[in-house]
């Protein structure tokens, strides 16, 4: 699962992000030497000029101004020039490497649901449903073996792909994943679910760690595009919430679409009255 | 269909728009056959409700009949008469099964921007801003409303549209303000604003069993229907010291429990009312206070206030001192109506009360906008004005004029 803009986004470094951490350590590659605060805040502000001044001026020229202040911008917020793009995935430890150590994102999330622990588990465990509460998932597919493949809209529309694996399970408890070498994103999840109020309620917890394409760079342009970057998982867990509790996400409009037609077939993956979805449909 | 857009401050415009449409599997779309203004809808009106944008339509109060119904709205058919909740609410939600309906955790599509204010947010709201979920409203031919197999009563076609409309808001709103006083026999409730929601909680106080409900105002034709029909005493403020007034009515004790029907634009002359009035027109505050200040101030050792008025912001100079040294109880926020609807219209039924009695207008569509300055500048002895969409009314000949 990728989540481009995050809550909770926080660069690995400090201890206490220990208990959040979904891969042990493995030696990290070596690291080019950091660079002080001043020059970095320096390539930050200077970077963040050239994109916003590049961004209001629309135009595909100004969009590539844009984008060609992405390197800068890295560099002040990693303290590092980004990596070459060749050596995006090294080989077949590439999970282990790009989330160990300082590396990646972590970002956590819950929501509680006024449903048995059991139920909440087996929507999330049938891998086809996320995307229907998770905006930029386009499809997730159960591939077997505890494995899926996994399609999601990363900025711009353009679609990127990975497989994962399911790397630890207990039934109603917990699930954990990790992304396979060879895909477009680097991310190591897992959701606990807890049974609260003497089992009448589910306290679901999301926790990610995830190396973006970019980098931290990438958050930034999306939130430069204008994305809510602090609410990305909260939308998902709420609309999770929604689907299972409600029975549908709340709408005050239909969602992204001008024709009646295409509003229908927008809604239809959501439609919680068509394919599996009656056994969950409980009345109060 | 026709609807009453939001433009502005002091801009309500009748435009043609799209006809709703169902989006969810428990939608209903309702033709409306009468609907309302609300006095919140004038804070709207005013510019004092954030998060509206220009093309909303309006309207919270509205019943109709049930033309469309969802795949999974087994409990509406078409062709049935209801009224509809001005709040919408999921009933599946922990706050629905606690019956805090208002509070409903899935309804409010924006929930982050009212989170961002409040911590938390109440349940979607029809006509009032995107904060609330953006929902178009009812002061228009058609509306969809979401969640219908939980919100709408069902209304027996012995009673009028009139009789029963205002248990979309006002009526189970001035109920809910009066039960929130916890009345006990011998009570006496005093009632800031006389407004409709202040007129249904005088009445409700009564059912309630409290002794004596003291009214407030400055509007005479609002005291007049208070006296008249509410069985309440009135003060009119611009005559009397309220604070002394009280006093002297209750021997020195002060009224058990006081009601602010006012909320966030309240009128007054005292010198606290005239620096709220000068800082909110500087943009430095939100909300004028002045008559829940005075409802603190009034109110008895040990009393509850209690806050049917919409606030909607950080109150200044508010006396949460004088509230901690009499021990007083503060209860507030939007109606759990879903809870009070079926019991106030088996109260319609029965004959105790008639909510029909504060209507002074009744306009079509078209008129809308010159009602909503109307009832802004309390003008025409204007009250309450009910809304007939599908009929061809002229403003000038429906005056109805009740209580003078």
């Amino acid at each position: 699962m990728w989540y481009a803009p995050c809550c909770h986004i926080s660069g690995n470094t400090g201890d206490d992000m220990h208990t959040d951490r979904l891969i042990e350590d493995a030696p990290s590659p070596t690291r080019a030497v950091t660079l002080g605060g001043l020059e970095r805040w320096g390539s930050v502000t200077t970077a963040a000029a050239i994109m916003l001044y590049g961004v209001s001026r629309r135009t595909p020229a100004g969009i590539g101004l844009a984008l060609a202040a992405t390197p800068l911008a890295y560099r002040g917020l990693a303290g590092r020039w980004p990596p070459p793009l060749t050596t995006r995935h090294p080989g077949p430890e590439a999970t282990r490497a790009a989330l160990s150590g300082d590396r990646g994102f972590v970002v956590h999330e819950s929501v509680r649901l006024e449903l048995p622990v059991a139920e909440v588990y087996q929507f999330w465990r049938r891998v086809e449903n996320l995307p229907r509460f998770m905006d930029h998932l386009h499809q997730v597919t159960d591939t077997g073996n505890g494995r899926s493949h996994w399609i999601a809209k990363g900025p711009g529309g353009v679609l990127v792909e990975w497989d994962a694996e399911i790397i630890n399970e207990v039934e109603n408890q917990v699930i954990g994943w990790r992304s396979l070498p060879g895909g477009d994103v680097t991310v190591a999840g897992s959701v606990n679910f807890d049974s609260v109020r003497g089992g009448r309620s589910t306290q679901l917890t999301v926790r990610l760690q995830y190396a973006p394409p970019a980098g931290r760079v990438g958050a930034f342009v999306s939130f430069l595009a204008g994305r809510e970057p602090s609410q990305t998982i909260r939308e998902d867990l709420r609309h999770l919430k929604q689907i299972l509790e409600a029975g549908e996400v709340a709408r005050a409009t239909a969602p992204r679409a001008a024709t009646p037609q295409a509003a229908s077939q927008a809604n239809a993956p959501r439609d919680i009255e068509r394919g599996e979805q009656h056994e969950l449909w409980r009345m109060p | 269909m026709k609807a009453v857009r939001y433009y502005g401050t002091q801009d309500v415009r009748v435009e043609t728009v799209p006809d709703p449409q169902i989006i969810n599997p428990r939608d209903a779309i309702i033709k409306v056959t009468s609907s309302a203004i609300c006095g919140s809808d004038l804070h709207i009106y005013g510019g004092f409700i954030p998060t509206m944008h220009k093309g909303d339509i309006l309207g919270h109060e509205f019943m109709g009949e049930v033309v469309e119904v969802g795949s999974a709205n087994h409990r509406l058919a078409v062709g049935d008469r209801v009224v509809v909740p001005f709040t919408i609410a999921c009933g599946r939600c922990y706050f629905c099964k606690q019956e805090l309906w208002s509070l409903c955790d899935n309804s409010n599509p924006n929930a982050w921007m009212a989170e961002k204010v409040s911590g938390y947010s109440g349940s979607g709201l029809f006509g009032y801003s995107h904060m609330y979920g953006g929902y178009p409203g009812g002061q228009a031919e058609y509306v969809r409303v979401p969640f219908a197999d939980v919100g709408p009563l069902k209304v027996p076609a012995s009673l009028s549209d009139e009789q029963v409309l205002f248990l979309s808001d006002i009526f189970p709103t001035g109920y809910m303000a009066a039960e929130n006083c916890s009345i006990k026999p011998g009570d006496t409730i005093a009632v800031w604003g006389c407004g409709p929601v202040g007129q249904f909680a005088i009445k409700s106080a009564y059912l309630l069993g409290a002794e004596r409900v003291i009214a407030i105002d400055r509007f005479p034709d609002r005291l007049t229907l208070a006296r008249a029909e509410g069985k309440a005493d009135v003060l009119n403020y611009m005559d009397v010291d309220i604070l002394g007034a009280l006093r002297d009515m209750t021997g020195g004790q002060g009224p058990d429990a006081c009601i602010d029907a006012v909320g966030l634009e309240a009128h007054g002359t005292t010198i606290d009312a005239r620096y709220d009035r000068v800082k909110t027109s500087m943009y430095m505050a939100t909300d004028r206070v002045h008559a829940l200040r005075e409802a603190i101030a009034a109110c008895r050792k040990g009393g509850t206030v209690s806050i049917p008025g919409v606030y909607g912001g950080w109150l200044d100079k508010f006396p949460l001192g004088a509230a901690f040294a009499k021990g007083l109880t503060l209860k507030m926020g939007q109606t759990h109506m879903h809870k009070y609807m079926p019991r106030l219209l088996e109260r319609i039924e029965r004959g105790e009360i008639d909510p029909g009695y504060i209507i002074t207008h009744r306009v079509g569509l078209d008129d809308v906008p010159q009602m909503y300055e109307t009832f802004r500048a309390k003008q025409d002895h204007c009250i309450k004005v009910v809304i007939k969409p599908g009929e061809k009314m002229s403003y000038a000949h429906q005056h109805v004029g009740h209580v003078h």
